[in-house]
């Protein structure tokens, strides 16, 4: 009987383990060490080494604070509408014809992952290819989200550790291959955990083989303007897609370019071939929200819809998020300089190649683990780092644990 | 925007002008050679002789999604987009639960109001969350709800997640009953909250109904209820209102409560609560409590959902928690990292601003005291217009209809007993926004509308069948 002390109906459910990428932070806090150091999880760090508010963030939310005719009534399932329209103007283009013909539906959903969960159970209901291809490899937890949604999951090549790069024809093949009208994940930009992206002509490539294909794009955007410092370069992928009329999802994250990470601000964006099918698919993905949360939080999106609809606000933001790239591409130049000057063997030049937050630095679990053990610093198995939690400081520490870790451990 | 209906809900949408300040486009881009669809598609059909040009020309443009078919608007939230519409000056939205001052605007608690101001002032980050949510909140909500020297909460056995208001909390708890619990059943009241059953659906959990309203009593058909239970297959879970039932604004009594513990403990049952009137029934937290207290300490291992949409008028934030008490502390442990790992792919951490509130709030001796008194208040304002709704209808009708149930149902909801049709006439005739059920949230009634809502009842209920 449940109500005896010993015995559960919860006996046969185990521990399961820490998130590999968000227990990095866990493991990290437990240590007692000085001179930790966590490159886990994607969040910027200044400087300092301090978690950022931005000043224009900081303002809007006095603003809408100290505004006494706000109030906290339940937003629309599909959430805040303005934020929904200008979440989509930031990827899609102001002038999007897509947009202007009413061809987009975009529901405010809780960051990237809220996103790509409801677009996920939107396809595993309605559409009828229930494959989606990933790339290898991807952020950990995007595997989780897709089939827990009930989609299945399959991969195509991407990263090539022999060159650090792109594996293109890998990629070309792997595509060619899927099934017609299978669902293709492809990141936006500042690929996770690679920091590799395609070339402009090598998503052209992409673009007109999908098509031919009938597979469905559907883009992660979790780090526009945080990859080149411009929000309208790092679109590019996205846009080029959209510009050919054909239909594609976008999943946008304003965790990282507007640091609201813990506020889940995102949107979904569904682009269709007509208005009407536009209609009807945001009436079902209410549906999918309805049972999931009802609604999604006023905070986080009413601080990002003030900043974008307003000229002053938005072209601080564009300063301060510029700021924050080129602070992290000063990172990669400091490490990849530190690493020469140390003669640490293997080429390193990947480092400044890549792009985004992260650096897949090409160091294997074993590595890792002795970096973590010796050094104190934290980072997936995978060699992901955060160039976001690195400092001036802070970069000769790693580079002499990277060193060490690549001569004592093969 | 592409929808339609949308533009009910958000008017200005269609009048924000493009920003200045947006560059790029296509322009910016250098544009991408113009897909070119017929060569493309060309080459799929070219073997295939049956194909006529103007199929072609159909397949090329025929969107994926184009079998996807309108759904309905939703039934609680659709009233409001519907009351929207209406430009009607004496229309009166009774749709959802959204508590309304005398003059019928929102409110927003004045305790909120200071912890949001005390929050930028401390110029708190917005650094993830962990995925079960803010540390301080979690433990002050269990301990709102089981009371803060529960012997439960002292021994650990009380596993806590943040979740997204009630409807993110049920989820969560829903998508562990399908992983661990595969095949057994949820119970849920007949009729209850009309969401509980889409959740359900989509955690691809199966439920089944409780007899629990009686029309004819307009009270609880409590000997159907007690049947309905024990007849359930061993080990289901029974979903309950802690309090202030919704739709129906009926509560079992305290010694109702016993029996239903009685047969839920004797079939194996686990109770699973949804709490999300906590201190807004009967104005106080504890006696709202005492249903979810009363099956704990009989040591029964239990769900409760818990929202502060409405007892602290956060709607919008999506604060709420599941909490699971355990037979063990290691029970506790184990099931909170599942839910965790359920949190994780369907939106990886919850939002801070609500939760922080509410830790403020709760843990502030002052700001919980200043937050019971605002309860009471809007508790108090909602027992007020029960009592003028009725007195109103007693004074109006003398055909010996017994209206009596408006003053013994608890919450902010009435169940009326009226039917659809009549339903619609309360609105078609009466601009009385409702949902079909005979469901009306006394929070958005008004002293001052009293009269009119009773004679639009009356008029509906004996007038229209």
């Amino acid at each position: 009987m449940a109500s005896d002390h010993g015995d559960s109906v919860f006996a046969n459910v185990v521990r399961a383990p820490e998130d590999p990428i968000l227990g990095v932070t866990v493991a990290y806090n437990k240590d007692p060490s000085p001179k930790k150091l966590n490159l886990g999880v994607g969040a910027y760090r200044t400087e300092e080494g301090k978690p950022l508010v931005l000043n224009v963030v900081r303002r809007a939310e006095q603003m809408l604070v100290n505004d006494t005719s706000r109030v906290k009534e339940y937003l629309p399932i599909v959430g805040l509408a303005e934020f929904n329209k200008l979440s989509a103007k930031l990827i899609f283009g102001v002038d999007s014809p897509a947009i202007q013909e009413n061809r987009v539906t975009t529901v405010q959903c809780l960051s990237g992952t809220g996103s790509l969960r409801v677009g996920a159970e939107f396809l595993a209901r309605h559409y009828h290819e229930h494959t989606i291809y990933i790339p290898q490899p991807t952020w950990g937890n995007h595997p989780k989200v897709f089939t827990i949604a009930g989609l299945s999951v399959k991969t195509y090549r991407y990263y090539s550790p022999e060159t650090r790069g792109l594996d293109f024809q890998g990629l070309l093949d792997d595509l060619n291959a899927a099934p017609s009208g299978a669902i293709v994940l492809l990141h936006a930009c500042a690929h996770n955990p690679t920091g590799v992206d395609p070339t402009p002509e090598q998503w052209e490539q992409i673009r007109q083989l999908m098509r031919s294909k009938g597979l469905l794009p559907f883009f992660d955007s979790a780090y526009q303007g945080f990859a080149s410092g411009s929000l309208d370069e790092d679109a590019q992928s996205v846009r080029m897609f959209v510009s050919d009329g054909g239909e594609c999802l976008v999943a946008q994250s304003y965790a990282k370019n507007m640091g609201m990470y813990g506020e889940r601000v995102g949107a979904l964006s569904i682009v269709c071939k007509s208005a009407d099918v536009a209609v009807r698919v945001e009436s079902q993905l209410k549906l999918v929200i309805r049972s999931m949360y009802s609604n999604p939080p006023i905070h986080g999106a009413s601080i990002v819809a003030a900043i974008l609809k307003d000229s002053h606000m938005y072209h601080e933001w564009t300063v301060e998020l510029k700021a924050m790239a080129d602070r992290i591409i000063s990172m990669r130049q400091k490490l990849f300089d530190a690493l020469q000057a140390r003669g640490t063997p293997g080429d390193w030049s990947h480092i400044i190649k890549q792009i985004g937050m992260f650096t897949f630095t090409g160091l294997n679990a074993q590595q890792v683990a002795f970096m973590t053990k010796e050094y104190h610093i934290y980072m997936t198995s995978d060699g992901r780092i955060s160039m976001a939690g690195l400092s001036s400081q802070t970069v000769s520490l790693l580079a002499d644990a990277i060193h060490a870790a690549v001569s004592a451990v093969v | 925007m592409a929808s339609g209906m949308l533009s009910l809900t958000c008017p200005s949408s269609s009048s924000l002008s493009l920003p200045h300040h947006f560059k790029g486009g296509a322009a910016a881009a250098g544009k991408p050679k113009l897909l070119n669809q017929a060569s493309v598609f060309g080459k799929r059909f070219v073997n295939t002789e049956s194909f006529t040009r103007t199929t072609m020309a159909v397949a090329l443009n025929v969107s994926r999604f184009e079998s996807i078919t309108m759904a309905p608007p939703d039934p609680i939230l659709g009233v409001s987009e519907a009351f929207r519409a209406d430009t009607n000056e004496m229309k009166l939205n009774l749709g959802v639960g959204a508590y309304r001052t005398e003059d019928l605007q929102p409110y927003v608690l004045n305790v909120v109001k200071k912890a949001e101001k005390l929050m930028l002032e401390r110029g708190e980050n917005k650094e993830y969350l962990p995925i079960e949510g803010l540390a301080s909140f979690n433990k002050v909500t269990a301990e709102l709800l089981l009371g803060a020297n529960n012997p439960l909460i002292l021994e650990q056995r009380v596993a806590t997640v943040q979740g997204l208001s009630g409807t993110g909390s049920l989820r969560l708890a829903a998508a562990l009953i399908e992983r661990y619990f595969p095949g057994a059943k949820v119970l849920i009241s007949s009729p209850s909250w009309g969401n509980h059953k889409n959740i359900f659906n989509d955690a691809r959990v199966p439920w089944s109904e409780y007899r629990y309203y009686d029309p004819s009593t307009v009270g609880l058909d409590f000997d159907g209820m007690i049947a309905d239970i024990k007849a359930a297959p061993e080990g289901s879970f029974v979903l309950l209102h802690g309090c202030a039932h919704n739709p129906t604004g009926i509560d079992p009594t305290p010694e109702q409560w016993e029996i239903i513990a009685d047969v839920i403990q004797e079939k194996n049952h686990i109770p699973f609560f949804d709490v999300a009137y906590q201190g807004f029934a009967s104005g106080s937290l504890d006696v709202d409590a005492s249903s979810v207290r009363l099956f704990a300490a009989r040591g029964l291992e239990l769900l409760v959902a818990q929202s502060y949409s409405k007892n602290l008028g956060l709607y919008a934030e999506r604060i709420g928690a599941i909490n699971i008490v355990c037979s063990s502390a290691d029970a506790a442990t184990r099931v909170k990292s599942q839910i965790k790992r359920l949190a994780r792919p369907m939106y990886s951490n919850p939002p801070v601003h609500g939760a922080r509130i509410v830790a403020n709030v709760v843990g502030d001796p002052e700001l919980f005291n200043e937050w019971k008194e605002e309860m009471e208040v809007m508790a108090g304002r909602i027992k007020s217009v029960r009592q003028k709704l009725y007195d109103s209808l007693r004074a109006k009708d003398k055909s010996g209809k017994d209206w009596s149930f408006i003053l013994r149902q608890i919450g902010m909801f009435s169940f009326t007993g009226l039917n659809k049709a009549q339903s619609d006439n309360m609105t078609n005739k009466w601009h009385v926004y409702m949902t079909k059920d005979g469901r009306i949230s006394l929070a958005g009634l008004s002293s001052a509308k009293c009269e009119y809502l009773a004679d639009a009842i009356f008029d509906s209920y004996h007038n229209v069948s």
